[in-house]
C-alpha cells in the first residue's frame, strides 16, 4: 500500500492513463468524441432492433434507457477485462526493461475503461432526460454497482493478464467467454421474461448480473427484478459480492505470484 | 535487513537460470500435448555471484557477449526475479537498459517527454520545470509538437537521453548505453559520466568497452559463463579482459582456417621476449622494444619474415629478411627480430613465416602465433588510429 500511494507512482499512473487516452482515438477526426458516439449509436441500434422490431420490454416503462444503462454497465466489464488481458504483454517493452510496479500496468487500463464508462453514463443521463426518467435519491447507490462491477472486473484482470503471458489462446478463450456471458446477464431481455424462478436466480449470482439489475433498480425503474426481490431478501444475495471478493482476492494472488517472471516470460 | 551504510547494493551467492523451452509452450494446446514431456531445458546464466558496490563508487561490470552481465544488470534493477541468493539496494536505483524506453512513436516529442519522465520517477510538476532545459539539450526546440515517428533515430537518441541524464537517484545502473549513437553523441555520454564520477554518485555500469572502464570505474568485476571470474581494479579487469578474449580469438581463429592452412607445415618456434630483459613478456607499453624470436630446423630455410596484426586482423607490418636483404645461411637456425611498439594500446598477434631462396617459397608459415597486448599509458596516449607517425604542426 505505501508502494500505492507513493508520488511518482501516482504520476506514473497519471501518464498512462494519458497515454492510453491519447493513443485510442490517434487520428481520428471526431477523437475524443467517440467516446460518447460509439455508446449513443450502439443505442440507436438497438433501440431498433429490440424496441421497434421486437418489442422486448412493453411492460418496463423507459426501457430504452434500461437497455442502454445495462449494455454500458456490461461495455464497462468487457472493455476493462479485454484491455486488461493484453497490457501486460503489450507493455513488454515496459516490463523488460523499466523496474515499474506491475500491477500499475493493469491498474492502468482499468482507470481508461472507467474514465470511459463514466463518459457513457453522460450518454444515459441525456437520455433520461429525454425519457422523462425522475430522478430520485436512490440513484446515489449507482456507485456501490459500480464498484462491485469494478472489483470483479479487475479480480478477473489481475488473472487474465497474468496468465496470458504463459498462454496466448486465453485471449480467445476470453471472447468465447464473454459472449456467453452477454446472454447469460439480463442486458438485452428483462429478467421477468424468464418465467423459472430457480434460472433467475442462478443468472442473479453473476455479479454483474445482479449490479446491472441494481443499477437499473435504483436509476430507472423500480420494474425491475433484482436479487434481493428474486432471493426474497434471504442472505443469498451477498453471494455475488462474495463471489466478486474472491475472484479479486485469487486474481490478486495468482497475479502477484507470476508478476517476478513476467519479464523472462513475454 | 540492515544494509551497512556505506554500501550501495550487496549482491549475494545470486544465481539465476532460465527455462528454455524445446518449441513454443505458448498454448494451452502445446501443454497438453507434452504434459508428460518436461519440454524445456534449464539453463544457469549465473552461478553464485557475490559482491558489493560501496557508495560513490563507479563499478562496471564486465564480460563477453553472452556471459550474464546483461541477466545481471536486470537482476539487480530488480526486473528479473533471483532463483537464490539475495540482492540488497540502499537507495533509490533507475535502470537505464536502453534510452528511451516507453517512447511511443505515435505521440508527440512533448508527450513522450512527459510519459518517459514520469516513467522515471519524476511528476508531472517536476517535468514541467526540466521542460525547455531537455529541449534545449536536445536541440530539438522546433520538433517537439511532431508525432515522435517523424523524428530521426538520432533525434529519438538525443531525447531519450537528454530525459535520462536528469534522473534524480542514489544508484543508476547502466547497459551499454553507448552502444548506440554517432561519436558526437558518445562524447556528450562521456561528459556526463566525468558529472557523475565528480558529484561521487554511485554508478553500475555493464560495458565490454575496457577504455572507458578504466578511465570512469574504480571498481569492476569481470564475468566468464555466467561466473564471477575477477573482482578488483578496472586495469586488473582489463588484462583479464584481454587474456578472455585472446583465448577465444584464437580458439575460433584454429576451428575457421584449420582447413586454409592445413597443408602448410608450422615448424616454427615463435617467441616474444622483451628486448630490455631478454626475458619472455607479453605485455608491453608503448614505446617499449619486443624481442620476436624464430627458431626452426629446417636447413632448406633461407629468408624470415615476421607480422604484426591488430586481434581483428588488421595487418600493421610485416617485413621480411628477403626484401631487406638481411642474408643468413643453412647453418643459422635462430634469428631475432627487434621492434619499437609505438602502436596504439589493444590486442596484437604475431604471424611469422619462413622461406627459401625468395619470399614466394614458403616452408613453414604460422599464421597465429602468439599474442601480445600494448597497454594504455595513461592520458599521454592521445591521438587515434594505430601508429604513431613522425609528424610536426606548422602555421
Amino acid at each position: 500500500m505505501k508502494q500505492f500511494v507513493s508520488k511518482s507512482n501516482r504520476a506514473l499512473l497519471a501518464e498512462l492513463v494519458r497515454t492510453d487516452f491519447k493513443l485510442r482515438y490517434q487520428g481520428s477526426l471526431l477523437g475524443y468524441a467517440w467516446s460518447l458516439l460509439k455508446p449513443l449509436f450502439l443505442f440507436v441500434i438497438l433501440y431498433i432492433v429490440f424496441v421497434y422490431f421486437l418489442r422486448l420490454g412493453k411492460d418496463i416503462p423507459h426501457f430504452p434507457v434500461y437497455l442502454l444503462l445495462g449494455i454500458v454497465l456490461w461495455n464497462f466489464f468487457v472493455e476493462m477485462t479485454m484491455q486488461s488481458l493484453s497490457s501486460i504483454v503489450g507493455r513488454g517493452d515496459l516490463i523488460r526493461k523499466i523496474r515499474i510496479p506491475r500491477w500499475m500496468i493493469v491498474f492502468s487500463s482499468s482507470m481508461s475503461a472507467t474514465i470511459n464508462l463514466f463518459l457513457s453514463l453522460i450518454v444515459v443521463a441525456v437520455f433520461m432526460i429525454i425519457n422523462h426518467v425522475t430522478f430520485t435519491p436512490s440513484i446515489l447507490l449507482l456507485p456501490l454497482y459500480l464498484l462491485l462491477i469494478y472489483v470483479f472486473a479487475l479480480g478477473c484482470s489481475l488473472f487474465l493478464s497474468a496468465a496470458y503471458v504463459k498462454f496466448r489462446d486465453l485471449s480467445y478463450i476470453w471472447e468465447i467467454i464473454l459472449q456467453a456471458g452477454f446472454y447469460a446477464t439480463p442486458i438485452i431481455y428483462p429478467l421477468q421474461m424468464i418465467k423459472n424462478d430457480f434460472v433467475e436466480k442462478i443468472l442473479l449470482l453473476n455479479p454483474i448480473a445482479q449490479a446491472i439489475q441494481g443499477a437499473r433498480y435504483n436509476v430507472v425503474t423500480h420494474e425491475t427484478l433484482t436479487s434481493f426481490k428474486a432471493w426474497d431478501g434471504s442472505w443469498y444475495i451477498i453471494m455475488p459480492s462474495i463471489l466478486t471478493i474472491t475472484i479479486f482476492i485469487g486474481g490478486l494472488l495468482y497475479f502477484k505470484s507470476q508478476a517476478k517472471y513476467f519479464a523472462e516470460n513475454i | 535487513m540492515a544494509l551497512d551504510k556505506g554500501i550501495a547494493v550487496k549482491v549475494s551467492h545470486v544465481s539465476k537460470s532460465f527455462r528454455l523451452p524445446h518449441e513454443s509452450q505458448n498454448s494451452i494446446k502445446g501443454r497438453l500435448i507434452n504434459f508428460n514431456n518436461k519440454g524445456y531445458e534449464i539453463q544457469y546464466t549465473l552461478k553464485d555471484i557475490s559482491f558489493e558496490v560501496k557508495k560513490g563508487d563507479f563499478f562496471g561490470i564486465v564480460g563477453r557477449n553472452g556471459s550474464g552481465k546483461s541477466t545481471l544488470l536486470k537482476l539487480i534493477s530488480g526486473i528479473y526475479a533471483v532463483d537464490e541468493g539475495t540482492i540488497e539496494t540502499n537507495g533509490k536505483l533507475v535502470p537505464f537498459i536502453e534510452l528511451g524506453v516507453g517512447f511511443n512513436p505515435e505521440l508527440s516529442g512533448r508527450d513522450n517527454v512527459y510519459l518517459n519522465g514520469a516513467l522515471l520517477g519524476f511528476s508531472r510538476k517536476e517535468v514541467d520545470m526540466m521542460y525547455d532545459d531537455i529541449v534545449a539539450f536536445a536541440e530539438l526546440e522546433r520538433f517537439m509538437d511532431q508525432k515522435l515517428k517523424n523524428y530521426s533515430s538520432g533525434m529519438q537518441v538525443r531525447l531519450a537521453f537528454s530525459i535520462a541524464i536528469r534522473a534524480n537517484t542514489d544508484i543508476l545502473v547502466l547497459d551499454e548505453v553507448l552502444a548506440v549513437g554517432d561519436e558526437a553523441f558518445q562524447k556528450k555520454c562521456i561528459a556526463i559520466f566525468e558529472q557523475y564520477k565528480a558529484r561521487k554518485q554511485t554508478i553500475i555500469l555493464v560495458t565490454h568497452d575496457m577504455s572507458i572502464v578504466e578511465k570512469f570505474c574504480n571498481r569492476a568485476i569481470f564475468i566468464e559463463d555466467g561466473e564471477l571470474k575477477k573482482e578488483g581494479s578496472p586495469t586488473e579487469i582489463a588484462l583479464q579482459y584481454s587474456d578472455s578474449n585472446n583465448a577465444s580469438y584464437a580458439k575460433d581463429k584454429q576451428t575457421a582456417e584449420k582447413r586454409k592452412m592445413a597443408k602448410i607445415k608450422r615448424d616454427i618456434d615463435i617467441e616474444i621476449l622483451s628486448a630490455k630483459t631478454g626475458e619472455k613478456q607479453n605485455r608491453f607499453s608503448y614505446g617499449d622494444k619486443m624481442l620476436v624470436r624464430l627458431k626452426w630446423d629446417d636447413p632448406r630455410v633461407k629468408s624470415a619474415g615476421v607480422a604484426l596484426l591488430k586481434l581483428s586482423g588488421e595487418n600493421l607490418f610485416a617485413p621480411n629478411t628477403y626484401q631487406d636483404r638481411f642474408r643468413f645461411d643453412e647453418n643459422t637456425h635462430e634469428i631475432e627480430y627487434e621492434v619499437e611498439l609505438n602502436i596504439t594500446a589493444g590486442d596484437y598477434f604475431i604471424k611469422a613465416g619462413l622461406f627459401g631462396k625468395t619470399d614466394q617459397i614458403i616452408i613453414a608459415f604460422d599464421d597465429e602465433g602468439p599474442a601480445f597486448i600494448v597497454e594504455p599509458e595513461g592520458s599521454k596516449q592521445r591521438w587515434g588510429g594505430l601508429t604513431r607517425l613522425n609528424y610536426k604542426w606548422k602555421i
